[in-house]
């Protein structure tokens, strides 16, 4: 299996990832693998609706050494803005 | 602060550089019993963790080629499982087919990867699965069994990378 994710053109933005209707373990999963694709500095979104990634994206980022820079909730899906760390 | 994890003899390590361990033993030979196990050492290696699995007992069917793919769920092993049945009536034949039924479709429904594919994610984000030696030789089975990429070892070599572990998970 290989992560999903499309170039965007927006600020901050350099990739997003869209885990909507996926359960944990995925959108962890293939949050890790997109950003395994990323260069420090570079900016992933993701997109998710289970609930257990409202703790489980954040958990990433930290254990990843990556940045949570913002979070957002509309309704059952919630955006999460990491940006890759310099040594993760 | 002293860090617990740091004993006698270890290298100095830059706690910053080291990365986490998890060590699982799967135990069970269920469909059910089968994904947690599978699940946590996949998300441990997305969080960049050192990840292995000890297979014992009915656990190495997990690894089994010609097993893995058949797993079942008990229809007893749930009184408020996939099948509402008194328990006598979970002994019946075709219980246990249909508890089994059930529980894919559940996971197909979900969009949850299959057991065979949280192997191949676990093994391809370098998860270690480590075959039971007693189990192999108790139950006759050998390394040709098992799917590729197996370490057999001995509880004592499990115990050597359990030992540097900091979670450690019975299933």
């Amino acid at each position: 299996m290989t992560s999903q994710f499309t170039k965007v053109t927006h600020e901050r933005v350099d990739f997003e990832l869209d885990a909507s209707g996926l359960l944990c373990p995925l959108p962890v999963y293939r949050a890790s693998l997109a950003l395994n694709q990323l260069s420090p500095g570079q900016v992933l979104r993701v997109i998710t609706t289970d609930p257990g990634a409202l703790e489980d994206i954040p958990a990433l980022a930290r254990q990843t050494g990556n940045t949570l820079l913002g979070t957002e909730r509309e309704q059952e899906r919630a955006l999460f803005w990491i940006e890759k760390g310099a040594r993760s | 602060m002293t860090d617990v994890r740091t004993r006698p003899g270890d290298a100095l390590v830059d706690e910053a550089d080291r990365r986490r361990r998890i060590a699982l033993v799967a135990s069970k030979g269920t469909l059910d019993q089968a994904y947690p196990p599978l699940i946590l050492a996949t998300t441990a290696a997305s969080l960049g963790w050192e990840a292995g699995v000890y297979f014992t007992f009915y656990g190495l069917d997990i690894i089994h080629q010609d097993r893995l793919e058949k797993l079942k769920v008990a229809s007893l092993a749930n009184p408020a499982g996939p099948i509402q049945l008194p328990n006598l009536l979970g002994a019946l034949p075709g219980a246990t087919a249909a508890a089994t039924k059930m529980m894919k479709k559940w996971m197909t429904d979900a969009r949850m990867p299959s057991v065979p594919e949280f192997i191949e994610m676990s093994q391809d984000l370098g998860v270690r699965f480590f075959a039971c030696s007693t189990t192999m030789g108790v139950m006759g089975v050998v390394e040709d069994d098992l799917i590729k990429g197996c370490e057999i070892a001995g509880a004592a070599a499990f115990l050597d990378f359990a030992a540097d572990a900091d979670v450690q998970l019975f299933v």
